[in-house]
């Protein structure tokens, strides 16, 4: 083994330093616009033009994320400066927030319940009901929406979290989906034993079910979280004014104001960062944990 | 609790003798009862919100509908009328052509970054550094790029600019902008495509590659013979999925384009959404998205068979 030629050792070499090179390359480019957004976010609005080939911020000051936040005196001079629209982005956050809450956490809920009789129940039905699940996932969102806004209209919810929430809070197709696959992937034995003992298949669903696919659950709750999180199309339909709109809309409704001027980028940029600061957060706790999920996502 | 707890540990005793259970836990025991009450709430939000908006989203095609007057039955007008409508084959063309641009490039970038990945850096944080761009809001990733490639102060164009190119912009160029929006998607879903693909070439065993090598092959060709065919259900699940993703892009052109320069990235999406939320035809617009619905199916329908996804190179 001693007497391999070097060559084709360096030869091996040089192909690994260049495969560490192509990866550096593409970690940079995901992160790239990430931290101009950040730079940009941290760099008095003043110096955006000069220093608009910079990889650092000139001038770095928090001001930009206070202004968003509403924490600046509104009679700050520096206020003045500037022809800033007034931006209240602390109110989109903590609307996301609520959004995200609500759109998640009843889903995961009932569609557990769901996938749980779909692997384990029996009862008439089941195939036929299961099957329409599944299709519905191949139904363009855009084919829903107009019906779904219509309907939302008419109960007058426009403009209210329930409203926002409600075709996400009781099931959608993938987290049944998802569930039932994970439910039918462990052996039953441990559901049976409990069965002949007297348990009921509640108590069974609560307390053995549950509990064993923690994990399966915790990366569903990862994946539904996210997507909430970062939702626009429906939202963007049936929450635009202020008290409801989520962060996406926010963003979109600040770019949209200064459509003829320039836009005031630095604030658009402090919101930028504000709405990638929970996924960041997520990523560094959690981050074998969130790369796990989306990496399993998907049926083998 | 105390008393479900003693229910698992005694024997097995039939529930109904049990006196002191409230009349309602009996319903618990009963296998097809405990399954309609277990799937009623999921029932009731699939039946409101996708089998009834999915009939009705046929029956308002049917219809002439500006959700202000009583909506009047019209037949299959709106069908014939989009036959005939050139906006809606130019948005057709727009989406098809942005779908061309998006998928091969996702899929080669996904393939490179999983065989390197796989080969070189197997690390958790270099993979999620990866997947970054795809967790963050399409919203943001549209407008952080739009800011990059701002033509008086972006980045990019800082860039070019000291380089001696002059300021390209992107968003505003007929020719460019339709490109640039299949890049800013690109650059969110690489990532997401390419762990996809490393968590498919796990599943390859190893003695196959040992086998190709011994046949003298080398990590072209052991790439071409053993990875791409045995990748190929991971293949399919990408490449189906994000061609139905791609065919509805909607948040990137309503944070950057607005469907302009020139309905130049009017996508059929953002055409649906025109007429039916800025114009109110709902009739037309449900008519155009049972359209595209259509369209949709079949193209998957035909990648399926061209990829013949039912079968397995593997055992």
């Amino acid at each position: 083994m001693s007497t391999i030629d070097r060559s084709s050792r360096s030869r091996a070499n040089m192909a690994r330093w260049f495969g560490y090179l192509v990866l550096a390359l593409f970690a940079a480019i995901s992160l790239g616009p990430i931290w101009i957004a950040v730079k940009t976010a941290l760099s008095d609005s003043k110096t955006l033009f000069s220093s608009a080939n910079s990889f650092l911020p000139q001038d770095p000051t928090l001001f930009n994320l206070q202004r968003v936040l509403g924490l600046v005196n509104p009679a700050d001079p520096r206020l003045a400066q500037m022809s800033y629209g007034k931006i209240d982005f602390f109110r989109a956050l903590l609307n996301s927030a609520i959004f995200t809450f609500l759109a998640a956490a009843p889903q995961i809920g009932c569609s557990a319940l769901a996938a749980y009789a779909f692997a384990r129940l029996r009862f008439a039905g089941r195939r036929l009901i299961f099957s329409l699940f599944l299709a519905a996932t191949m139904i363009p969102g855009v084919v829903l929406f107009i019906p779904n806004f219509i309907l939302i209209k008419d109960l007058g919810w426009l403009n209210t979290f329930q409203g926002m929430a409600a075709p996400y809070a009781l099931m959608t197709p993938f987290a049944v989906f998802f569930l039932r696959q994970m439910f039918l992937s462990t052996p039953r034995e441990l559901e049976e034993s409990a069965l002949i003992d007297g348990a009921s298949y509640v108590s069974i669903f609560f307390r053995i079910v549950l509990p064993i696919h923690r994990s399966a659950l915790a990366t569903l709750t990862i994946i539904i979280s996210l997507s909430a999180w970062n939702d626009f199309f429906w939202p963007f339909l049936v929450g635009r004014s202020e008290s409801v709109r989520v962060m996406s809309v926010a963003i979109n409704a600040f770019r949209q104001q200064q459509a003829g001027g320039t836009p005031d980028w630095s604030g658009l940029m402090a919101c930028t960062v504000l709405g990638i600061v929970p996924i960041a957060v997520l990523l560094v706790l959690f981050g074998r944990k969130v790369v796990e999920s989306f990496q399993y996502s998907s049926p083998k | 609790m105390s008393d479900r707890e003693l229910t698992s540990v005694q024997p097995a005793v039939s529930p109904r003798k049990m006196p002191r259970r409230p009349f309602y836990r009996a319903l618990f025991y009963k296998e097809s009862t405990c399954a309609w009450i277990f799937i009623a709430p999921a029932l009731l939000g699939f039946t409101v919100f996708y089998l009834v908006p999915c009939v009705r989203a046929v029956y308002v095609s049917l219809t002439d509908w500006n959700l202000l007057r009583p909506s009047k039955f019209v037949g299959t007008a709106n069908y014939s009328r989009l036959w005939n409508d050139p906006n809606f084959w130019n948005s057709m063309r727009v989406t098809l052509l942005y779908v061309l641009y998006n998928i091969p490039v996702q899929t080669v970038i996904g393939l490179l970054l999983a065989t390197l990945l796989q080969r070189f850096g197997r690390s958790v944080a270099l993979r999620s550094l990866i997947l970054a761009p795809y967790l963050i809001a399409n919203v943001i990733a549209a407008i952080l790029w739009f800011w990059m490639l701002d033509p008086l102060l972006g980045f990019c164009n800082a860039l070019l600019h000291s380089l001696g190119i002059g300021t390209i912009a992107f968003f505003s160029d007929q020719g460019l902008a339709l490109p640039t929006v299949a890049a800013v998607n690109i650059w969110r879903h690489m990532g997401f495509v390419a762990l996809l693909f490393y968590t498919g070439m796990q599943g390859i065993p190893l003695n196959l590659y040992e086998a190709a090598r011994i046949e003298g092959a080398g990590p072209w060709k052991s790439f071409w013979n053993v990875t791409l065919p045995l990748l190929r259900p991971t293949l399919v699940f990408v490449l189906v999925t994000n061609v139905i993703g791609s065919f509805q892009v909607f948040d990137t052109i309503a944070v950057t384009t607005l469907g302009g320069p020139v309905n130049s990235t009017r996508t059929i999406v953002w055409y649906i959404y025109e007429s039916s939320f800025l114009n109110f035809r709902m009739g037309y617009a449900s008519a155009m998205s049972c359209a595209l619905f259509v369209a949709l199916a079949v193209v998957t329908g035909v990648q399926m068979r061209i990829l013949r996804s039912d079968k397995s190179d593997l055992g």
